[in-house]
C-alpha cells in the first residue's frame, strides 16, 4: 500500500487542567501547530501535524481542559461539542486521547468513563509519568487498561518520552478500523456523577497503589506562598518586579523600535518628493506598522511573566490570594494581573484576560482596563502639568507637580474599580459565579514550552491585533490629511483637513468642558494613540518638534488657555478612549464590536462629565 | 431522586463518630474531616448558578460523600476563601460555595 492511499485522520486532545495537554501538543506537533478561533467563539483552536511511522498524517487538535463534558464555559463548550462531532464547521475527531496527569487520577477516571460514553476510539495518555514513578506511585497498566477498556501510554510530554508509542498507538486503532460504539452521553445528573466518582473510586483501588513518597514540596511552599500576611507581601513583591519588568525593561527595546520607525520615516520624507504618496508612507504606513510593533516588547515581558507563573502553578494561588480584596468590587481575583499591565499599557492588559475563565468576569476586566492610567497618558500629563502646575512645595515635602500626577494614577485606579462596581450591579445583578479552583502540584516551567507559548501569544498580536490596529491607523491619518491644504495657506494643513473641519463642527459640543477650536483638532489624530495628542496640539499650534521639546509648547498652551482648561483636559485624558489600538484589541479579544462600542461610549461620557464639573468648578473658583 | 426535597427535609446529618456534622463552609484550618453528604441546597439561589448545578460541579470536583477533606489555608480577608486538600488534590473555593458540604470531623 503506497503512502498516499493512507487517508489522513483526526486525534483531539482532552484531559483535565493541569494534566500537561499543552505540552504533549507541543511534543507531538513541533512547530507544525496553527492557531485560530472556533467559528463565532473567542476560544482559541490550536491544531497541528503529525505524521505517523506509516506515512499517515493525523491533524491534531488541542481542546480545552475541563473536568466534564457537561459544559460550562465557552471553552468547555468548544470541548464538548468537538468531542461530540458537533461543533459546527468542525469534523468529528476519529480518536480521541485523553491526556492525564499521572499522579492526579481521580477527577480523570471520572472524565474517562465520560468520554467512553461518547463511544468514539481513545487513548489514554498517562502523562508525567517520570513524576509518578519519582513518587513511588504504583500503577497496574494492565489491569487499569482492562477495566477502562482502552490502550494506555505512559508519557513525559517535556522530555518527548513515550510521544512515537503514542502516535503508533492512535495510527493502529484507525489501521485497524476502529470505529467505537453509538454515542450514549448524556448530560449526568447528580446522582450519576456520584455513581461515576464510586466507579473511579474503585478502578483507582484496584489498580494504583498510592505514592510511597509523595509531593510535599507542594504542602511547604503553599503553607508560605498562601499565609494570609507572608504570602500577599510576596504576591505584591512579585508584582512589583513585573510591573517594573513591564514597564521599564521592556522601555528600552520599544523606545529603539519606535526611533527606529521614526528614523526611517524622517529618512523616507527626506528622500521622496514632498506629496501625498510620501505622507501616506511616513504618518501613515510607518507610523501605522511602528504603533503595532512599539506594544511588542512589553506584550513579550508581561506573558513571560504570566506563562512562568502559570506552568510553575503560581497563578491560581496568586488569584486565591486576590479573590476578597478583587472581589470587594466585583472582579475576580485572575483580573489584577491584567488591571497591572494596563499600568503599562492596556494592549497587553486586555490580551492577558485569558486568564479569567468567566465571561462575565473577563468582559468586566476588559471594560475597565483602559482606565488604568498607562505609560502613554505620561507625555501629556507631563506636558499639561508643566504649562498649569506650578512646582512648588506642599506640606513641605509633597512637590504640587507630583500631588497632581499622583492624584490622576489615583483617579484612574478609584474609576476602574467604580466602574466594574457598578457594572457588576447593573447588568450582572447577583450573577456571581461560584469559585472552584484546583490548587495544581508546583512544577518546574519547561524552558521550551514556555518559548514556544510566548512566541505564539507574540505571533497573534502581530497577524491579529495588528490587522485591526493597521487600518485604523490608516484611517486617522486619512481624517487628517485630507484635504490637503489650498495652495497659499497660512494655517496648518490639519485645519483644512476632515479632522480639521471635524473639530471646528465638534468645537460647540466641548466648549461647555472649557476646549477651544485647536484641542478639538488635536483630538483627532491624537486617536491614533494618546501620547499622539502632543504632537498634533504642536502642529494645530504651528509649533515644530512638540515632542522633542515640549518645553516651548507648554508655554504657548499656558498663554492660550486657562488653568480651568489646563485641568479639564487633564481630567478628559483620565477617561477618554483615546486609543485606536485599545478598541483594535477589544474588538480582536472580544470577537464584536458591541463592547468596543460600549467601551467607547461610556469612556467618552466619563471623560465629559469629569472635564465638565473639572472645568465649571474651576472656573467659578475663578481660575477661567 | 429528589435531590432537593431531601436537602430541605433534612436535618443536620450525624457522623459516624455521633458528633453532629458541621458545614465545610464553618471550618478553620486544622480541621479534617469526611464528607457526609453534599447537598443541593435551598439558599443557593442568590449564586448566579441554580443550587442544582452548584451542586453538581461540587460533585464534579470531587466533593463526594466519602471524600476525605481537610482544610489547609484561608484567605486574609474574612478568612476567605480556604484551600482544602480533597483525598489526594488540592482546591480553592469560597465559603458560600462550600455550606453545602457537611462533613464529619475527625477526632482531634
Amino acid at each position: 500500500m503506497s503512502d498516499a492511499a493512507l487517508s489522513p485522520a483526526r486525534v483531539a486532545l482532552v484531559g483535565n487542567p493541569n494534566s500537561g495537554k499543552t505540552a504533549l501538543f507541543n511534543a507531538l506537533t513541533g512547530s507544525r501547530q496553527k492557531v485560530a478561533n472556533y467559528a463565532g467563539v473567542t476560544v482559541e483552536r490550536k491544531e497541528g501535524q503529525v505524521t505517523a511511522p506509516s506515512g499517515r498524517t493525523l491533524s491534531v487538535l488541542d481542546l480545552p481542559g475541563t473536568y466534564s463534558l457537561r459544559a460550562r464555559s465557552p471553552d468547555e463548550v468548544v470541548t464538548r461539542d468537538a468531542v461530540l462531532g458537533k461543533l459546527s464547521g468542525e469534523q468529528a475527531p476519529d480518536v480521541l486521547v485523553c491526556v492525564a496527569d499521572a499522579t492526579n487520577l481521580r477527577l480523570v477516571l471520572r472524565l474517562i468513563l465520560e468520554l467512553k460514553a461518547v463511544g468514539r476510539p481513545m487513548v489514554l495518555a498517562l502523562n508525567m509519568y517520570d513524576i509518578a514513578q519519582r513518587q513511588g506511585l504504583r500503577i497496574d497498566l494492565p489491569g487499569l487498561t482492562r477495566d477502562i477498556g482502552c490502550p494506555i501510554v505512559t508519557t513525559v510530554a517535556t522530555r518527548k518520552r513515550g510521544i512515537d508509542d503514542l502516535v503508533a498507538q492512535v495510527d493502529g486503532l484507525i489501521a485497524a478500523g476502529a470505529v467505537g460504539g453509538a454515542n450514549r452521553w448524556r448530560e449526568p445528573q447528580a446522582g450519576e456523577i456520584r455513581d461515576a466518582h464510586r466507579e473511579a473510586q474503585r478502578i483507582l483501588k484496584a489498580h494504583v497503589r498510592p505514592p510511597e513518597r509523595p509531593d510535599t514540596f507542594t504542602g511547604k511552599v503553599d503553607s508560605v506562598l498562601l499565609h494570609p500576611v507572608a504570602g500577599l507581601l510576596i504576591l505584591f513583591a512579585l508584582l512589583f518586579v513585573m510591573f517594573q519588568a513591564v514597564f521599564s525593561w521592556s522601555k528600552a527595546a520599544g523606545d529603539a523600535m519606535g526611533d527606529g520607525f521614526h528614523a526611517l520615516g524622517a529618512f523616507l520624507a527626506a528622500t521622496l518628493p514632498p506629496g501625498l504618496l510620501t505622507s501616506f508612507l511616513t504618518d501613515g504606513v510607518i507610523s501605522g506598522v511602528g504603533s503595532v510593533i512599539v506594544f511588542l516588547p512589553q506584550i513579550l515581558v508581561l506573558f513571560l511573566f504570566i506563562i512562568l507563573l502559570e506552568d510553575f502553578g503560581y497563578m491560581a494561588r496568586a488569584a486565591f490570594l486576590m479573590d476578597r480584596i478583587m472581589g470587594g468590587a466585583g472582579l475576580h481575583g485572575r483580573a489584577f494581573i491584567p488591571l497591572l499591565s494596563s499600568f503599562a499599557c492596556a494592549i497587553p492588559g486586555i490580551m492577558s484576560t485569558r486568564v479569567i475563565d468567566n465571561k462575565r468576569d473577563r468582559l468586566t476586566t476588559i471594560l475597565v482596563a483602559p482606565l488604568m492610567t498607562c505609560s502613554a497618558r505620561i507625555p501629556v500629563y507631563t506636558l499639561i502639568i508643566s504649562a498649569f502646575i506650578p512646582s512648588r512645595q506642599v506640606l513641605g515635602v509633597l512637590n504640587l507637580q507630583g500631588l497632581v500626577m499622583f492624584a490622576l494614577y489615583a483617579a484612574g485606579i478609584v474609576s476602574a474599580l467604580a466602574v466594574s462596581f457598578v457594572t457588576r450591579r447593573l447588568f450582572w445583578r447577583g450573577a456571581v459565579e461560584p469559585f472552584l479552583m484546583e490548587l495544581p502540584a508546583y512544577k518546574t516551567p519547561d524552558p521550551l514550552n514556555v518559548a514556544r507559548s510566548l512566541y505564539l501569544r507574540g505571533k497573534i498580536f502581530i497577524t491579529r491585533a495588528g490587522t485591526i490596529i493597521f487600518p485604523l491607523m490608516i484611517a486617522v491619518w486619512f481624517l487628517s490629511s485630507f484635504p490637503g491644504a489650498p495652495a497659499g495657506a497660512t494655517d496648518p494643513a490639519i485645519n483644512y483637513s476632515i479632522a480639521g473641519r471635524l473639530g471646528h463642527l465638534l468645537q460647540p459640543l466641548l466648549a461647555p468642558i472649557g476646549f477651544n477650536w485647536q484641542m478639538t483638532v488635536a483630538l483627532i489624530p491624537g486617536f491614533a494613540a494618546r501620547e499622539v495628542a502632543v504632537a498634533a496640539l504642536g502642529t494645530v499650534y504651528a509649533i515644530g518638534n512638540a515632542d522633542a521639546s515640549p518645553g516651548a509648547l507648554a508655554t504657548t498652551l499656558s498663554h492660550h488657555w486657562s488653568i480651568a482648561t489646563g485641568l479639564a483636559f487633564l481630567a478628559w485624558y483620565v477617561f477618554a478612549p483615546q486609543c485606536a489600538s485599545t478598541i483594535g484589541v477589544v474588538k480582536r479579544e472580544t470577537n464584536s464590536w458591541l463592547w468596543p462600542a460600549v467601551m467607547l461610549g461610556y469612556m467618552t461620557g466619563l471623560a465629559y462629565l469629569a472635564a465638565l464639573v473639572v472645568y465649571q468648578v474651576a472656573k467659578a473658583s475663578g481660575l477661567g | 431522586m429528589h435531590d432537593l426535597n431531601r436537602a430541605t427535609a433534612k436535618a443536620t446529618p450525624l457522623g459516624p463518630n455521633g458528633r453532629e456534622a458541621v458545614r465545610l463552609s464553618a471550618a478553620r484550618p486544622g480541621h479534617r474531616g469526611t464528607i457526609l453528604d453534599v447537598r443541593a441546597g435551598p439558599h443557593a439561589a442568590d449564586h448566579g448558578v441554580a443550587a442544582e448545578e452548584l451542586h453538581r460541579r461540587l460533585l464534579e470536583f470531587g466533593f463526594v460523600e466519602g471524600a476525605h477533606v481537610e482544610v489547609l489555608h484561608e484567605g486574609a480577608i474574612r478568612r476567605d476563601p480556604i484551600a482544602v486538600k480533597l483525598d489526594d488534590m488540592r482546591v480553592a473555593l469560597r465559603r458560600r460555595d462550600a455550606e453545602d458540604i457537611w462533613i464529619s470531623l475527625d477526632a482531634e
